[in-house]
């Protein structure tokens, strides 16, 4: 555990001595302020005219017109983010050679992807820290259930993780860290639209297929409801992911 | 302190190391000499547990490299070829971190980071960033993390390579101190680089272990020996002592032949007329000569390559005359 830590700090280290970090923090505030934005002017453009036509509109209300809507579009929007976090974990220490420290350090293979996808982990959290810090100003100015809203960040936290440990995988495949990027996005998109399957498709393989859609187990929780075999797919996600680097990591000794 | 028994490391259908068995005792400094691509890597991997044996087995400080890799691996420091450095680190939190995964305690980290920092001379660079270290520093910085556990046994695999002459001077200077404390293997392809810091020379060539002997053993049996191979019809025994009693012949050796001819290694001194004599020697006895040959790659002609690549002629020319 020790290990893990020590090396998920140095990890965490190495994503702020590059510009990634901020890059990928910077962008991300400035997308998901605009869509914050926009969001909350409609809301307030809708509900200024449903209150000069008293009586005709049904109240509206912050959680189902702002929140959830906007944790959607986080889930899909995160989708381009992953990659640029994921895409070096393991490519960059191939091609620097670190890894041959790693790989002759007394650390167990797991400890390596488990300190890594820690640090990957974290700056997933600080991407949601923005959100959340746009969400603090829907309670300065509204009264919004804050319940449905934890349910929704857990969803988010399952689903971020389970995308970096595909992620991790992937770059543990190979050196290079735009193959990495490019393959991981091809398989999150992949992921994402799988449920399209469902409108066309009735047979129970149709249905197998859209139960892998990484996107379509979250939508229960935007609207703050668990539901127990969502929650079980995000977390065997992330242990396939897992479990997939580690064969990954054996598999670079016996070939190397 | 290391036992290589019978490692053999295929890639697919190339075989990088052959059969290679040796040991080292704890507190000597050995050389792994050979030209490149013949296998020294492949052998420093397989010792740190980057890589397993195809066949073999070795063992570092009582244990097997594939049963207890994690034990061999703390009693290994580790220095590749390339240093695996992180440039976006400073020195010191580099060696902090190396410390930490290597397995020193947190409470003992500092103290060790101050050991190695000034063993290895890293005292101006301390707080500077890898990235802007120039290639003396970065290898002295590898030192430093290899050595950063307090190892048993120190891999070094090519420490001076691409270093200026000063440089090197002071690697070996520092290797040097290093010795007796720690048991150490550095490879190189240059021989002056082994005979001045080594007491034990392993010569490997193709992935197959050509020699192991100390400097000056190996500097004397080179004195001009040569080996040919000879493929002889005739009674092995009299062939045999037809070639022993010709001048200049130091040692023959009887191999397995096929079809009633018989096969042999004849070692001879340094004269260019010795072939001919031996040819004329066969013939003249009625026996029908089908081959001779100077064999493959001796250990000379390996020596001079390495000699030749790089390094100065004075030491070349002690080594290989």
């Amino acid at each position: 555990m020790n290990n893990v830590l020590v090396l998920a700090k140095k990890e965490i280290r190495s994503y702020f001595a590059s510009p990634i970090a901020y890059i990928v923090l910077g962008i991300w505030a400035l997308i998901f302020g605009y869509f914050f934005y926009s969001a909350t002017a409609i809301f307030v453009d809708y509900s200024m005219r449903a209150m000069m036509q008293r009586g005709q509109a049904p109240p509206m209300n912050i959680n189902d017109f702002i929140i959830r809507p906007l944790l959607m579009n986080v889930s899909v929007i995160v989708l381009f983010f992953m990659p640029m976090i994921t895409m070096r974990l393991f490519a960059e220490e191939k091609r620097m050679g670190t890894i041959e420290l790693l790989l002759t350090s007394p650390l167990r293979d797991i400890e390596i992807i488990l300190g890594k996808w820690l640090a990957a982990m974290v700056l997933y959290l600080c991407l949601l820290g923005i959100t959340a810090l746009n969400m603090v100003f829907l309670f300065i100015h509204g009264k919004p259930d804050w319940r449905p809203l934890l349910v929704g960040y857990l969803g988010l936290i399952l689903l971020g993780a389970a995308f970096l440990g595909i992620g991790a995988f992937i770059s543990s495949t190979t050196k290079n860290q735009i193959v990495a990027a490019a393959l991981t996005f091809g398989v999150f998109l992949m992921l994402w639209v799988l449920d399209w399957v469902s409108s066309y498709s009735t047979t129970p393989a149709g249905k197998v297929i859209a139960y892998m859609s990484i996107t379509q187990h979250f939508e229960p929780f935007a609207k703050g409801v668990v539901e127990l075999k969502d929650a079980v797919y995000y977390i065997s996600v992330i242990f396939l992911g897992l479990f997939l680097t580690v064969r990954s990591m054996e598999s670079l000794r016996w070939r190397a | 302190m290391i036992k290589v028994e019978g490692l053999t490391k295929r890639y697919g259908p190339h075989t990088a190391v052959n059969n290679i068995s040796f040991e080292v005792a704890k507190g000597q400094i050995v050389g792994f000499l050979g030209p490149n691509g013949a296998g020294k890597t492949t052998t420093m991997r397989v010792l740190t547990c980057f890589l397993p044996p195809t066949e073999g087995s070795a063992t570092v400080a009582g244990f097997d490299v594939m049963q207890e890799p994690l034990e061999v691996k703390r009693h290994i420091g580790y220095l590749p070829e390339t240093p695996p450095l992180y440039p976006e680190m400073e020195v010191d939190e580099y060696l902090e971190f190396t410390g930490r995964i290597k397995g020193v305690a947190k409470t003992e980290v500092r103290g060790r980071v101050e050991e190695v920092t000034e063993r290895c001379a890293l005292g101006d660079v301390r707080y500077k960033l890898i990235a802007k270290l120039s290639r003396g520093y970065r290898q002295r910085v590898g030192l430093a993390q290899a050595l950063i556990h307090n190892p048993d046994v120190l891999v070094l695999d090519e420490p001076t390579a691409g270093l200026d002459p000063k440089q090197i001077i002071e690697t070996r200077k520092l290797i040097h101190g290093l010795s007796g404390d720690h048991t150490i293997i550095l490879s190189s392809h240059i021989l002056p680089e082994v005979s001045t810091t080594c007491q034990l020379v392993i010569i490997i060539n193709q992935g197959k272990l050509e020699a192991i002997d100390t400097p000056d053993n190996l500097t004397a049996r080179l004195q001009g020996h040569e080996t040919v191979f000879l493929e002889v019809d005739g009674p092995p025994d009299d062939v045999a002592a037809r070639l022993q009693s010709l001048d200049g012949v130091s040692r023959v050796t009887r191999k397995d032949g096929h079809g009633g001819r018989v096969s042999f290694d004849v070692e001879t001194g340094k004269d260019p007329n010795i072939r001919s004599r031996m040819a004329r020697a066969v013939i003249e006895s009625g026996w029908n000569l089908h081959e001779l040959r100077s064999v493959g790659l001796s250990l000379e002609e390996i020596f001079l390559k390495l000699t030749t690549a790089e390094g100065d002629k004075e030491e070349a020319a002690g080594g290989a005359s």
